[in-house]
């Protein structure tokens, strides 16, 4: 099993927020609807724009660039502009701890 | 937290320029790729992340009122005319009705079609796409192509040689210019390039910002396009009139294109190309709540392009929030055209020309 690797605490982020987590030298997009929270890359597949400045609604993530839209469950792409799929990665809060486990294959994309 | 980030400028191209420069494909785009233009980051004025969370929220509300009352208007205009035809009214009388009609049918149709593409008007996403699909068609604007292409117009706005939207390529075309108040030289062309569309056919230079799994939806689109004109004709042809015509299609698009053609020429025109910084290359107007409605807010133009995820509704209270950080705004539409206009006449020889914006001092 890998390891999952420490975000932050989960009250950092907002209801229907996200927030952006650079590890290793890449950028990760960590969301949190509710009591849930996801793990996606953190640009976007159409121009690579920094997913965490953008607008998390019902479980989509808008591009703030494009407003392109992506399902942050599944990292579906949802239409125009984006027409690839974002990878997404398992993420879970732990002891009051968001965590990401980014060594695994990601889940989708 | 706050989102702030700085660019810096560089210009790729010799400040004169040829409209050859313009090309997508073989123009000026290579050397903005070699100058860091392409794709870049661009300066963001810093507003607090919750304010802007705020305005971002979407609702149906604000554009559900809004469509209605702008197709009431055209309605009741529609009605109007189609009264004073029938019932014999003199010519200028029945030309005004019609301007009226003409001009709601298709200018404002810009902002709607501009907002739907971005997909903030609505909240509820059919919404957005059904009114795409009706303003393109209003404004006679191949709803496929320019969603790509407004797409690459906010990665790389007037980057020359990127950019696919430019208004007023430099040395500026004056005939053109003067045409397109009546859309007399954009709307043929929509129709003919509909019609290539239609037998399948994609130029190469839109295929650079076309994504292919999007070429299919082009050519449906041009298809419905090209059955449309044809029942339009179909029923003029049938009863005998012509006011089909004069309702529906490109007509009312042309004969309406006048005020959209004026405030788009407000939105860039006259300002520097290659630089990373809405603030030098947009221009923010203040305008009367008349032409906030037809508009919808585009005359915050520096903000939809620096925040382009805040809904039309927002953007005053936006444009409140970054003014601070921003040239001061124009007064009025005349005040902005009283400088536009001038630059367009200079640019015809000066092609280095263009209008600098003074930003306010760094804190």
């Amino acid at each position: 099993m890998n390891d999952w690797i420490d975000v932050c605490p989960f009250d950092d982020i907002d209801d229907e927020d996200v927030m952006r987590f650079d590890h290793a030298g890449k950028t990760y997009a960590v969301y949190r609807c509710g009591d849930q929270v996801y793990a996606t890359d953190g640009l976007c597949t159409h121009e690579k724009i920094h997913l965490a400045d953008g607008l998390v609604m019902d479980h989509v993530i808008e591009c703030p660039k494009h407003n392109g839209r992506f399902n942050i469950r599944d990292g579906r792409a949802l239409g125009a502009p984006v027409c690839v799929n974002l990878r997404t990665w398992p993420a879970r809060v732990h002891e009051g701890r968001v965590q990401i486990q980014l060594e695994a294959v990601g889940l989708h994309g | 937290m706050t989102t702030a980030s700085a660019a810096t400028a560089t210009s790729p191209t010799p400040l004169s320029r040829s409209r050859d420069d313009y090309r997508l494909i073989g123009g000026a785009g290579e050397r903005a790729q070699t100058a860091g233009l392409v794709n870049a980051q661009w300066y963001q004025c810093a507003v607090p992340r919750a304010e802007l969370k705020a305005l971002m929220k979407r609702d149906d509300a604000h554009a559900l009122r809004d469509t209605a009352l702008w197709y009431g208007l055209i309605l009741g205009c529609g009605a109007l005319f189609v009264h004073g035809w029938t019932a014999g009214w003199n010519g200028w009388a029945l030309a005004l009705a019609y301007l009226a009609y003409a001009t709601l049918y298709s200018s404002p149709a810009d902002s709607r079609w501009h907002e739907c593409s971005h997909g903030t008007a609505f909240k509820t996403r059919w919404m957005n796409d059904a009114l795409y699909q009706l303003a393109s068609f209003q404004l006679t604007r191949r709803p496929t192509r320019w969603r790509w292409s407004h797409a690459r117009h906010h990665t790389d706005t007037l980057v020359t040689g990127r950019d696919p939207e430019f208004n007023v390529m430099l040395p500026p075309d004056l005939p053109a210019l003067l045409l397109n108040f009546f859309a007399l030289k954009n709307v043929p062309h929509e129709l003919w390039v509909t019609l290539r569309h239609a037998t399948g056919h994609i130029s190469a230079e839109e295929k650079t910002f076309i994504p292919e799994m999007a070429w299919p939806s082009a050519v449906r689109t041009a298809r419905a396009w090209v059955l449309a004109y044809v029942l339009i004709a179909g029923t003029a042809v049938v009863t005998q009139s012509w006011l089909p015509v004069l309702l529906l299609g490109a007509q009312p698009s042309m004969a309406g294109a006048w005020l959209m053609h004026t405030l788009g020429l407000t939105q860039h025109v006259g300002l520097p190309e290659n630089v990373l910084d809405h603030r030098l290359n947009s221009r923010t107007i203040l305008m009367g709540p008349v032409l906030r409605f037809l508009y919808w807010n585009m005359n915050y133009h520096v903000e939809h392009h620096m925040f382009p995820l805040v809904p039309y509704h927002a953007l005053p209270k936006l444009h409140a929030l970054m003014k601070h950080d921003c040239p001061p705004p124009y007064t009025s539409t005349p005040q902005a055209l009283a400088e536009i206009l001038p630059a367009i006449w200079r640019q015809r020889r000066d092609t280095g020309f263009s209008i600098a914006r003074p930003l306010p001092p760094r804190p």
